[in-house]
């Protein structure tokens, strides 16, 4: 299927702090009357679309809400640890929504929109206000005010945080506003069902066709407007810091009927996850970036040290961040750390039992704060890293090493949040919205929840007030029946194969590839190898792979699709990570460096979003580019030193 | 190491159940519990079988998807930790281990060691929220809420809803789940304006699905996130109140 493809931003004009308040009164308005007449399917229960779909169901629309999780409350939103910021400058450290702003277009490399960043940091005061309202339990200082900490690509204190359960404690209150608008019935709940198209009825979006993970059921649902919230794809390169069930098919099932692809190389290595330890590992787990404001993180000067780390002496260690970053130290932006951690272990640093980590080292802030104040703070992820590594970091350093965790990459939306098909949004880290090439610390759950809270309930009435009065598409439609038709097909496509190997086998193949070509540093003859590689390993797994069971409860049923669909997915990162001749933020192309080894933009070619269609096979999509202008954070070579 | 798993098998909701014997060979002592089941599951794909239906996504303890009896206990020996937590070093060589789903007339099995854990939903639904429209709150700071209040209230709020407190009950009581929401709400200042029709109404949605509670405690030592009893009694004594006639007089105060 072509599609015509015009990436119109929407973005207003104007002062850029009046912009989004003028925007919000330029926007067509439905009575509240009228909304009950509008029927909203919202995909996705994180934070983006449970606050979606409590905030819309407040509002009066009629909403239908979406999950393959057995609760809303289990999206992967829920694992976030350290904390979300907010420019509410109490600390009175020089902060405001300027700053954050300003550190947000810097932090992402100069390749976000400006507009929405600032429409972000705005609205990022808030969303504390009404989590707050909600009872969220944010850390309190003694004199009962809000309690802040640092994180990465920031000099000022502004993440506000729930222990280490910051996603948590968001998600609940986001699940509980929605459970209220469920139990009062303005909103229909649907748990254990995964999405697996989108249906297009002249031009606009009009619904979805869902399978039932427990029955088996193919089910088609209409709306005048569907929100993916469907979060993001780091779990195409099979080992990240995502839950397992994580995927992109909802996302690329999208793109497959024409809600075009944006920036999909630009994906996120967390420096700080426990490095893996064997073949079997099937997930890798994130230690919080929070750990950096007193942790400091430091390798051997020598080459291949094997003394355990207490018996190596201070003047052998190398506190690298510290030495090549003086201003930022260890709270240097997560690419930059990712990348020196890379540099080092790659030159024989490296330490643990595989030589494959770095220390993060809490010594000295164990003897400067005393180990209760250090296990107040941070008590369930050294517990956890117990667990996990059975070492007590209370007595040594964890070992750490970078593991992909984010995708800023997404479906391109204008500044309404819409794709570019109309009726379609896009909300969270399915999008690829705010945070440019590299996203910083915190900053994610800001977005899910401005975009879900406040961004959505504002826009989408620009695009429902022309539909009133026109009922939904019905379900008979032919439209429906052959999406219908075309998911059945799939399912009985894989029940049929009969191979030797499990998904699993094909998908941690693709991962290594997607990790090795397209990971921390990419080049030319790496991508392009991997752009040969992923379509022979995939003429392999649809021929070879084994789905056993039938369409009722069937979890390698369920996998098999979202693995093909990582396939498509992962061979378009490579291709964009190709294309985009340059390095900026977390895509790092080899070839594009400075003298000391960092990112290296060309501002000339790429101050641009690529915005990739689908043309009906995988490996060949067209090209669409979105010019990006800075007025008011002047383009500069990065620098945290 | 060379394991003998024993797995409660059953293939719906109606069907009736058989434990099913497997060898988990080669399983390392670093590997988690989940990895190891796992294992298990791709050999017998590959061997053309079907493989044992577990839920789990976060394996990291804190979405509370996983979650199963081992050899008994709800989660495995490990204490203050999830099934997903629990590491094979926990077990020796040689050893058979009992796997079986929550069991508990409120929870019932969808497949193998899948249940379904809406109930607890419901309950949520029923009064499990602090009614604050979005766009409608104050500034954060306008209210301080002292230190050791906000703590309470996050002990209560870290239950991850796994259940393990439903299964670990001879009651099957679900008195240790609803008292943590419960308290994470009733003792905060914004919580205080629903208070007691929040506890009435959970209190009597959990009954219309789970047992009654005589305090033996089990849900505490079973729950992976500590979750203390005070709060059931705190509960307890809210919904004593909450029943009081003359409630418009009672003041909403703090307990
Ligand atoms: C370990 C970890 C720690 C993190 N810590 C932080 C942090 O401290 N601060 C920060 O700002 N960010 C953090 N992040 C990032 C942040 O948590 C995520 O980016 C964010 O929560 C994503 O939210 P979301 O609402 O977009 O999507 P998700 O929370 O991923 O939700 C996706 C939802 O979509 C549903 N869904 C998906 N596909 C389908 C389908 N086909 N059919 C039906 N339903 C579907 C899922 O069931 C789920 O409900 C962290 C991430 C990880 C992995
Ligand atoms: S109280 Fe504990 S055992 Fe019960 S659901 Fe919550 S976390 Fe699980
Ligand atoms: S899988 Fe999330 S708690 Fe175990």
């Amino acid at each position: 299927m072509t599609q015509t493809i015009s990436l119109d931003s929407k973005v207003p004009t104007g002062p850029i702090a009046d912009r989004w308040n003028n925007h919000k009164f330029s926007v067509k308005l439905v009575n509240p009357n009228n909304k009950r007449k509008f029927t909203v399917l919202v995909v996705g229960t994180g934070l983006a679309g449970a606050a979606a779909a409590a905030s819309l169901a407040q509002l009066g629309y009629n909403v239908k809400v979406f999950t393959y999780h057995d609760s809303p409350r289990r999206a992967h939103s829920i694992a976030a640890q350290g904390g979300i910021n907010g420019a509410k400058n109490y600390k009175n450290d020089g902060d405001s929504i300027h700053r954050l702003f300003y550190d947000t277009v810097k932090g992402g490399d100069f390749r976000s929109r400006e507009a929405n960043v600032h429409r972000l940091a705005e609205v990022s005061v808030n969303i504390i206000d009404q989590c707050v309202a909600q009872g969220v339990p944010f850390a309190r200082e003694y004199g009962g005010m809000l309690d802040n900490r640092s994180f990465g690509g920031a000099q000022v204190s502004r993440t506000f945080y729930a222990k280490g359960q910051t996603g948590q404690q968001l998600l609940l209150g986001a699940y509980q506003a929605l459970m209220e608008q469920v139990g009062q019935g303005t909103c229909e709940l649907h748990t254990k069902v995964e999405m697996l198209d989108v249906v297009v009825k002249d031009g606009r979006a009009c619904g979805i066709v869902t399978r039932d993970l427990t029955t088996g059921e193919v089910q088609s649902h209409s709306g005048h407007a569907v929100l993916l919230a469907t979060g993001g794809y780091s779990n195409a390169f099979y080992l990240s810091t995502n839950a397992m069930n994580s995927n992109a098919t909802a996302a690329w099932r999208a793109h497959k009927k024409g809600a075009a692809f944006a920036n999909p190389c630009y994906t996120q290595i967390h420096p700080t996850c426990i490095p893996a330890s064997d073949e079997f590992q099937s997930k890798l787990t994130l230690m919080s970036e929070s750990l950096r404001n007193d942790g400091r993180i430091w390798v051997p000067k020598g080459i291949d040290d094997n003394r355990p780390a207490d018996q190596i002496p201070e003047d052998e260690r190398d506190y690298y961040l510290e030495r090549i970053y003086p201003s930022y130290g260890n709270l240097a932006p997560r690419d930059v750390s990712s990348r020196a951690a890379k540099r080092l272990v790659d030159s024989g640093h490296g330490i643990g039992p595989l030589h494959n980590g770095v220390f993060l080292d809490f010594s000295e802030a164990i003897n400067r704060l005393g180990e209760a104040v250090v296990r107040d703070r941070y008590g369930n992820l050294f517990d956890m890293y117990q667990r996990i590594t059975d070492e007590n970091p209370y007595n040594m350093p964890m070992r750490i090493y970078p593991a992909p965790h984010y995708t800023m990459g997404g479906l391109w939306v204008d500044y309404n949040l819409m794709t570019t098909v109309p009726g379609l949004y896009a909300l969270g880290e399915a999008n690829f919205s705010d945070h440019g090439a590299n996203r910083l610390g915190a900053s994610a759950l800001m977005q899910g929840l401005s975009d879900g809270y406040f961004v959505i309930p504002s826009t989408i009435s620009d695009y429902l007030a022309d539909l009133l009065g026109d009922p939904v598409v019905p379900t008979t439609d032919p439209e429906f029946a052959s999406a219908e038709a075309g998911v059945s097909d799939e399912v009985q496509k894989w029940l049929s194969v009969g191979g030797t190997r499990s998904a699993e086998h094909y998908h941690r193949e693709l991962g290594k590839i997607v990790w090795d070509y397209c990971g921390m540093a990419r080049n030319r003859t790496g991508l392009e190898k991997a752009l040969s590689e992923i379509p022979a390993l995939r003429s392999e797994f649809v021929t070879n792979v084994r789905i056993p069971g039938d369409t009722s409860v069937n979890q390698e049923l369920e996998k098999v699709q979202r693995v093909a669909d990582f396939f498509d997915l992962a061979e378009l990162m490579c291709r964009d990570a190709l294309d985009r001749e340059e390095s900026c933020g977390g895509h790092f192309r080899e070839e594009y460096q400075t003298d000391e080894g960092e990112a290296l933009r060309n501002d000339d070619d790429f101050c641009n979003v690529t915005a990739w269609g689908w043309t009906g096979q995988p490996g060949e999509p067209s090209k669409h580019v979105e010019p990006l202008e800075f007025e008011y954070v002047k383009l500069t070579q990065r620098s945290y030193k | 190491m060379q394991l003998k798993l024993k797995v409660w098998r059953q293939d719906g909701p109606e069907s009736t159940g058989r434990f099913e014997t497997y060898d988990a060979v080669d399983i390392k002592p670093d590997m988690s519990f989940l990895e190891m089941l796992d294992v298990v599951n791709v050999r017998l794909v590959e061997s053309g079988r079907d493989p044992v239906t577990f839920d789990s996504d976060c394996r990291e303890g804190i979405c509370g998807t996983c979650g199963v009896m081992i050899d008994g206990q709800a989660h495995g020996p490990w204490k203050g930790a999830t099934t997903c937590q629990l590491h094979m070093r926990a077990f020796r060589d040689g050893d058979t281990i009992v796997i079986e789903p929550w069991q508990s007339a409120g929870f019932p099995i969808v497949k193998d060691l899948m249940v379904d854990r809406s109930a607890f939903d419901r309950i949520v639904a029923s009064g499990g929220f602090i009614s604050a429209d979005t766009g409608s709150a104050p500034d954060g700071n306008e209210i301080p809420i002292p230190k050791p209040v906000a703590d309470s209230a996050m002990d209560a709020a870290a239950c991850i809803g796994c259940g393990a407190c439903v299964a670990a009950c001879p009651n099957s009581a679900a008195q240790l789940f609803t008292s943590a929401k419960l308290a994470h709400l009733n003792l905060l200042p914004q919580g205080q304006a629903q208070r007691f029709r929040r506890t009435e109404d959970m209190v009597e949605t959990m009954e219309q699905f789970f047992g009654s509670c005589t305090n033996h405690g089990e849900c505490h030592e079973a729950c992976p996130k500590e979750v203390p009893l005070d709060f059931i009694a705190l509960m307890n004594r809210d919904y004593l109140k909450s029943k009081m006639k003359n409630r418009k007089l009672a003041g909403q105060v703090f307990p």
